[in-house]
């Protein structure tokens, strides 16, 4: 009697139909399948603390890891700053100077580890100066490993919100990082296009696609008028993008998200190359879905969205943990978030086949749909000046308020059901929840000053003179950035250079 | 004429940028009646006492998800000092941090997943006492 199952195959398809790794690369970018690269997100305290979990998390197998860094590193601001009281080492970890990334990477080997995701935003050019620096100090050639920095400012300006500078000052700061990375370390991602975050501000699919690549626009455009090659660009970049629990659409948000993407660098930007054309995703289990109420049920909520992106494709993924709408998570729960992944990975055969949805029905309708709400929508901002214009004017900002508001009259009248919260609700046991140890604030303060006082001045002042002045002269800011990081100058130091010139960005009152 | 149910600041101290939580309590209570202002992100807690006073608001609404909930709600608090003015506070509050929260004499708080009901609810009630 025979006893074999059908073997499962790599590819399945209709004939005339489109295959896996062709243009416009619904069905995924690759043709052979592989899986996705596991990144945690992680990082708090102090950077010795934070070089601990990392330590952990590459011991229980992960190949890619986050930095996060704490709301003051994100804003320039050094640990000692007056702004910086109640805040330091608490979202993520803190970093002042080369100092701390120094004890952060301590024991571990660069060129072992396949991408550092982080999420410098308004720093993601000294957070690339940084790990230039830490590089040539360990003799290492930085295009060794992975480098994977947020870079998106734009997107800081409508949800998120850790801008420093005003919206045209930060993109072409921003830019200085893209081209600095496509000149002399093209391994490196210098930007990861967000829709994460817009989506947790509580965009629908289509504002989160195509406000991310509208974004992408702006940058991609300031890269051409600088003389740079799309094609030497576009390879680079990353697109990260939410799960949120809606299956289906979520699916096929990805399948459309890449066909729109060729289509855009093929017709607009007119790229040659496949790899710019081929839109490499990094997919985050949304935090927003998460709920504070019997916080066991969001193991099941991310298991669901983390199989959904496993079933579109995607490069590399983050799970999140149970407990993160109450705090930092436990180890426990960062550990289980990447067992998760392992278990549909390595599993479920899930793997095994490229885009196996494809042929179906809903999910083909719906990226159709979908490839013509976002293209539709890139289109009215085009129409209105582009993603700069429409941020300066707030636009984009009233768009995504609006829409949270929509969606959290949803959940209110209970026609979008949140288990737990809305409907079957129940008293549930409380959690042991992660404690930021309130002596890393003392600690990095403490640091900081330490590092000013043991530094060599002289070379501080002319690495940050000689930063003033390109800045000022619209040259470059990579160059003396990475002067001033390797002199020991603090991020807070390099920041308030550049303040002088550029302005600060105001908050605005509107809602 | 429908007098206001009451003025709130909706206010973000702090370097924490997250504020759709706080936009939709804002829109919530303005269309629950309520006179709302909202200050913006990345406010000092002396900017966001000045506003109160200078608004003369019944109640105020801090938005913290950054975890440093507890440094400054209690700094808010010192501020305000004898100024009657109920303080409410939202964000990403662990249980042990809530209860120090309500002993320094915070009104009210909410996590992910509150009703917006129970909101608008509870502010009538702390501008009402205010």
């Amino acid at each position: 009697m025979r006893w074999q199952d059908p073997a499962l195959q790599a590819v399945y398809s209709a004939p005339g139909s489109e295959l896996p790794g062709e243009f416009p690369f619904t069905r995924g970018i690759s043709a052979e399948p592989k899986p996705w690269i596991m990144g945690q997100y992680a990082g708090f305290g102090t950077p010795a603390e934070s070089n601990q979990r990392f330590r952990a998390l590459l011991q229980a197998g992960v190949t890619g890891f986050s930095v996060a860094l704490d709301l003051p590193t994100q804003m320039g601001i050094d640990s000692d700053d007056p702004r910086a009281v109640g805040e330091v080492g608490r979202v993520g970890v803190a970093i002042d100077s080369l100092a701390d990334i120094e004890i952060l990477m301590d024991g571990i080997p660069l060129e072992q580890i396949s991408q550092v995701r982080t999420t410098a935003n308004s720093i993601g050019y000294i957070w690339a100066a940084l790990f230039v620096a830490l590089a040539e100090k360990r003799r290492v050639n930085p295009a060794e490993f992975g480098m994977f920095i947020q870079n998106d400012v734009l997107k800081e300006f409508i949800a998120r919100g850790t801008q420093i500078f005003p919206p045209r000052a930060s993109l072409m700061l921003a830019v200085d990082c893209i081209e600095y990375c496509a000149q002399h370390v093209s391994t490196w991602t210098p930007l990861a296009m967000s829709g994460y975050h817009i989506r947790e501000s509580g965009a629908s699919a289509t504002q989160e696609v195509a406000f991310t690549f509208a974004n992408a626009r702006a940058y991609l455009d300031e890269c051409v008028r600088r003389g740079m090659s799309v094609d030497r660009v576009a390879p680079t970049l990353f697109t990260f993008l939410a799960i949120t629990p809606d299956f289906l659409p979520e699916v096929a948000k990805f399948r459309a998200a890449r066909r729109v993407w060729a289509q855009l660098m093929r017709e607009t930007y007119g790229a040659q190359e496949a790899a710019s054309e081929q839109l490499r995703i990094f997919a985050f289990t949304a935090g927003s879905s998460l709920t504070a109420q019997q916080p066991l049920n969001n193991v099941v909520r991310a298991s669901l969205e983390a199989t959904a992106a496993a079933l579109a494709g995607v490069q590399t993924m983050h799970v999140s943990a149970y407990d993160e709408a109450l705090g930092v998570p436990t180890e426990a729960a960062a550990t289980l978030a990447l067992r998760t992944q392992q278990v549909i990975a390595f599993e479920s055969g899930l793997t095994q086949t490229l885009d196996p949805l494809a042929g179906s029905y809903a999910v083909e309708q719906l990226t159709d749909e979908l490839v013509e709400s976002i293209t539709a929508l890139m289109g009215e901002i085009e129409d209105r000046g582009g993603a700069l214009a429409c941020l300066e004017s707030g636009l984009l900002a009233e768009e995504l308020s609006a829409a949270a508001y929509r969606q959290a009259q949803l959940v209110e009248s209970g026609e979008r059901v949140v288990v737990g919260v809305n409907k079957f609700p129940a008293e549930a046991e409380p959690l042991e929840v992660f404690r930021i140890d309130e002596a890393t604030e003392a600690a990095q303060v403490g640091a900081v000053r330490k590092v000013r006082a043991e530094r060599n001045q002289p070379e501080v002042d002319s690495a940050l003179a000689r930063l003033s002045a390109d800045v000022a002269a619209g040259r470059s800011v990579m160059p003396a950035t990475i002067e001033a990081v390797q002199a020991y100058a603090t991020i807070g130091e390099i920041v308030a250079v550049l303040e002088q010139h550029l302005g600060r960005w105001q908050p605005t009152d509107a809602f | 004429m429908n007098l206001p149910r009451g003025r709130v600041l909706i206010a973000k101290p702090g370097l924490d940028g997250h504020d759709r939580g706080a936009k939709v309590v804002a829109r919530t209570l303005r269309d629950a009646g309520f006179e709302v202002i909202y200050t913006g992100l990345r406010q000092t807690p002396e900017q966001v006492v000045a506003a109160a006073i200078s608004e003369d608001v019944d109640a105020i609404g801090l938005s913290i998800l950054s975890g440093a909930h507890v440094a400054l709600t209690r700094r808010v608090l010192e501020l305000l000092g004898d100024a009657d003015i109920p303080v409410l506070v939202g964000g990403i509050i662990p249980e042990a941090d809530a209860d120090e929260l309500r002993e320094m004499g915070v009104a009210g708080i909410y996590t992910p997943g509150t009703a917006l009901a129970e909101i608008v609810a509870e502010v009538e009630r702390a501008c009402a006492d205010g």
